[in-house]
Parts: structure tokens; sequence; C-alpha cells
């Protein structure tokens, strides 16, 4: 069967834009994502748009154009993204369309989400006692991996510490400016292990890719950049997510995992072929537990992964290319849609200062959420 | 004294907390949720720390009802052997003390300790080993 290819990106950069709106900020990202595939807002004959908190993704056609066009809106925690990405491939494969549009904006407002018991099914008294903080889950997590696999405080530092210096090289990343390790490790705690340079902020975004059949995109002229695999999953039992007033003793996989080993299995790939890797990092623990979930390594071997720089950008698999969610901020409907078109710009070798050497055949992305979702693509040129 | 819900603590001395044990397969899940499926199931007072992190910042309200002046706690997950791991504070010790493995019991206490009528809240302790 032939391939669905990404033919055209677009990213407004993330962060904070006081003034726009993430509507806006996705749409800016629609016209350079139109710009970039040599079409016109007219040509495109399909959208799926995730938003979680900036508005219906549908009203983007006041401003791009009354075209008609079938636009359908995904609401899907962190897998947003993942969700309209894989809903524009399959329409593609198909055969109904030719030439459609995956795009993702956020917009949220300053500080940790505000999560209400009553949105996870949960009872009101769990927030009362202060157990509705993301932060916290996330402490609890990495605290028990680190204990079960020997992984270090400093190796969470260096996730941090590679993020901003990669997020220095990307011009639509948030945090620009490298910090220095001691500075990440001595910084103020905010759920233990955790230090405030280890988390990411929710923030603003938009990022646009337009996709078409591999007939459409020989005739745009532009590099196949193949879509070889899309998968959205849910958890399995026995997961351990937000928001878990209690957990099964008995432990089971995770979401990840499971979207993972189905997307190796669509591409024909393993974790061995891959080049580069964008996984989910909204702190620190993130980036370090889903390079084992998504089958790079094994549990415990990135204490030596981080201590030897193999996850830099000139390391034998760089992760988070360009800072992840650490130095982008995590806007929830844009943040799964960055990390591809960061796939797609590396792979075309068009990443400028932070372009991974050799240029990159082959480009993994990876997002988790609440309350247990994962996505997960495979690039190939 | 009254807890911060209806249905968390036996009626008894010392209380326990209220599970759920699924009818059919038998899974523990705390608290217990509302509905057939589930039947409730008083959990065992004493068990392990099984993981933990520091609360160092006051959560936002709401829906946090706790105090206004804000003390970093510690929140961990306990292991009660062959029933489930529960979320729960710990209370009575200190921040730098808390550790994976640590032998803990259920107690109660104040949400907000300033206030007289304040709901109680689950939390485990350590367990004071007999000289």
């Amino acid at each position: 069967m032939s391939d669905v290819c990404i033919v055209g990106v677009g990213i407004h950069k993330f962060g904070r834009t006081d003034g726009v709106s993430g509507l806006d900020q996705g749409v800016v990202a629609v016209r350079e994502a139109l710009k970039d595939a040599g079409v016109e807002w007219k040509d495109i004959q399909f959208a799926y748009g995730g938003s979680d908190a900036a508005g219906n993704p549908d009203t983007m056609v006041e401003r791009l154009g009354f075209t008609g066009l079938q636009f359908i809106n995904v609401k899907n925690g962190c897998a947003a993204g993942g969700s309209a990405l894989f809903a524009t491939s399959t329409s593609i494969k198909s055969g109904e369309y030719d030439l459609g549009l995956a795009v993702g904006f956020d917009k949220h407002p300053r500080g940790a989400f505000n999560a209400l018991p009553a949105q996870y099914n949960l009872p009101d008294w769990y927030g009362e006692a202060g157990y509705m903080i993301t932060t916290q889950f996330f402490g609890a997590k990495i605290t028990r991996y680190m204990y079960e696999h020997g992984i270090s405080p400093t190796s969470l530092g260096r996730v941090a510490l590679k993020a901003f210096d990669n997020g220095a090289l990307a011009p639509h990343a948030w945090r620009r400016e490298p910090v220095d390790l001691e500075t990440i490790m001595n910084a103020p705690m905010v759920s233990d292990p955790y230090t405030k340079f280890m988390f990411c902020s929710p923030a603003e975004g938009g990022v646009a890719l337009v996709l078409a059949s591999e007939k459409k995109a020989r005739e745009l002229g532009k590099p196949l950049i193949r879509l070889k695999a899309a998968t959205m999953r849910t958890r399995p039992a026995g997961s351990f997510e937000v928001f878990a007033p209690s957990i099964d003793i008995e432990r089971g996989g995770s979401a990840t995992r499971i979207a993972s080993r189905d997307a190796f299995a669509l591409a024909g790939v393993g974790p061995e072929d891959i080049d580069i890797a964008q996984l989910q990092d909204t702190e620190a623990g993130a980036e370090i537990m889903h390079m084992a979930e998504n089958g790079f390594c094994r549990d415990g071997e990135q204490e030596e992964w981080l201590a030897e720089g193999w996850s830099k950008l000139n390391g034998k698999l760089p992760v988070n290319t360009d800072g992840g969610c650490l130095a982008c901020g995590e806007p929830i409907g844009a943040s799964g849609l960055r990390q591809v078109y960061e796939n797609v710009v590396q792979l075309r070798g068009d990443a400028g200062a932070r372009q991974v050497a050799g240029v990159p055949k082959t480009a993994y992305t990876h997002v988790y959420g609440a309350p247990g979702v994962s996505a997960v693509t495979i690039l190939e040129r | 004294m009254r807890p911060i819900a209806e249905g968390l603590f036996t009626d008894e001395t010392p209380p326990r907390l209220i599970g759920g044990r699924d009818r059919e397969t038998g899974r523990i899940v705390f608290p217990c949720p509302p509905g057939d499926r589930f039947a409730p199931h008083p959990l065992g007072r004493r068990g392990k720390v099984w993981s933990f992190t520091i609360q160092r910042f006051r959560p936002k309200s709401p829906p946090y009802g706790g105090p206004e002046a804000f003390e970093p706690f510690p929140i961990a997950y306990v292991e009660l052997p062959g029933e489930v791991i529960v979320e729960s504070r710990l209370t009575n010790v200190a921040l730098d003390k808390v550790a994976i493995g640590m032998a803990v019991e259920l107690t109660q206490i104040p949400l907000d300790p300033a206030v007289a009528d304040a709901p109680f809240i689950h939390a485990f302790q350590p367990i004071l080993e007999a000289a």
C-alpha cells in the first residue's frame, strides 16, 4: 500500500504570546504549513483539529476561508494531536481524500493545571484534601521507579540540562537559555525529587501539518516524509495514572507500551532502527521512563545513557532534539504535533544549529497523558 | 469531629478505611465506588510506604480546603498487604525521614489543625516499635 506523507509543516512559537488567542496561533501555523506545502487553503479537503482549552478548532474557517471543508474537532487530552494525526492519516489511507490538515493549538493560564475531581469521576473530598495535583503523581511515580531501577537524582538533572541546551538552539522553543546542572539540582523542590527546572509548564502554541497521499505528494514535488505508523492507545489494567486514590498491588503495563509496540509492528521496524526520538517529557523522569517503555533501552540503563550523553544531539539516539516539553512548555492540543513537526524538520535536514548529524532517516514521537492515553508516530524518509 | 466525607471510615475504634471489593473479580479499590459492583471492604490498618513525594506548594482552592498558611506535607502510596495500595498523607514523620518500605499505620488528622471543627482526613504514621 502507498504511504501517507507529510508535505507541509508550520508552527507558532511556543511559550507565552500575550494578545494572540490560541486559535490565532493555530491559524499562523496553518498558513505556514500551507506555504511550506505549496498549496492554498481552498486545496485542503478536510481537517482534524485538537485544542483542550482554547476553543473549537473548526471556527478557524472564519480566519482561513469558508470553503465548506469537513473539519472535525478532537478532544483527547494529551493525545489530541496524535489522535488528529491518526484520523487525518486514515482518512487519506481510505482513499476518500488525498490532501488534509492536522492542526493543534492551545493557550493555558499560568501555573499548574487546575483539575477538579468531578471531571475525573472522583469524589469531591479527594480535591478538598489536596490530592488533585498532577505533580504529586509525577513525584510518587518516579520515586518508585528510581527505587526499583537505580536511577539517581543527577540523571533527572541531566535530562533537564539537555532539554535547555537543545531548546536554546530551537527558534520555536520557549526556554532559550541553557541552565547548568548545579542550578537545576539546587533549585527549590516542587514535588520531590523534582526541582522546578524538572517540570514543564502549561503554555501556548500552535502546530499544523499538511498530509497527502503518496501520489499527491509526488505531484507537489516535496521530499517524501512517510508516516509509517500513527497509533493512539488507552491504558491496560494495573497501570499507574494521575489522580489515583488507590492502585493495584499487581502492577500492569502502560498505554505507552501498547501504543509503541503496535506502532513498531505497523511500521515494520524496531527501536534499534530509529535515528531520533521525541518522548513525552512533561517532567524529567518521564523522559527516562519513556525511553524504556518505548523500547529504546531496558529499565535502569538510562543511568548510563545519561552519564554518557547517548541521548544528546550528537549521541547514538538523540532524544527531544528541540528541548521537548521541558523547554517548549505544554500547550496540550499542540504538544504532540510539535514533536512531529520537529521530526519532519530534522528528516529534511532543515534543523539548523540543532540538526542531528548525518540527517536521520527514521524518527519517532511519543505522547502520554491523563488518564492513561498515549500516541506514537514513526516517520521515514 | 467529622470525617471529610461519609463512607471513608468504619465506625469502630480505631477506625479502618473502607475500600470496595469487586463482587466478581475480588479486586480491591479505595474508596468504595458507588453502585452495586463493589461491596464495602474494611482495609487493614497497617502497611508499608510503596512510594512517596513531598507536596511543596499550596494546592489551588478550589478544590483544596486546607489552611491558607501552607506547610509542606508528605504524600505516600501505602501498600496494604494482600489488598491494595492507597494514596494517603503521612503524619508524625520528618520530611527527610520518609522512605520506601517504612512501616506505617492508619490514623486521622484534621484538614486544618487551627480550626476546631475542621473535617478530618486519613493519614498514615510510622509504627512506633515497642521498646
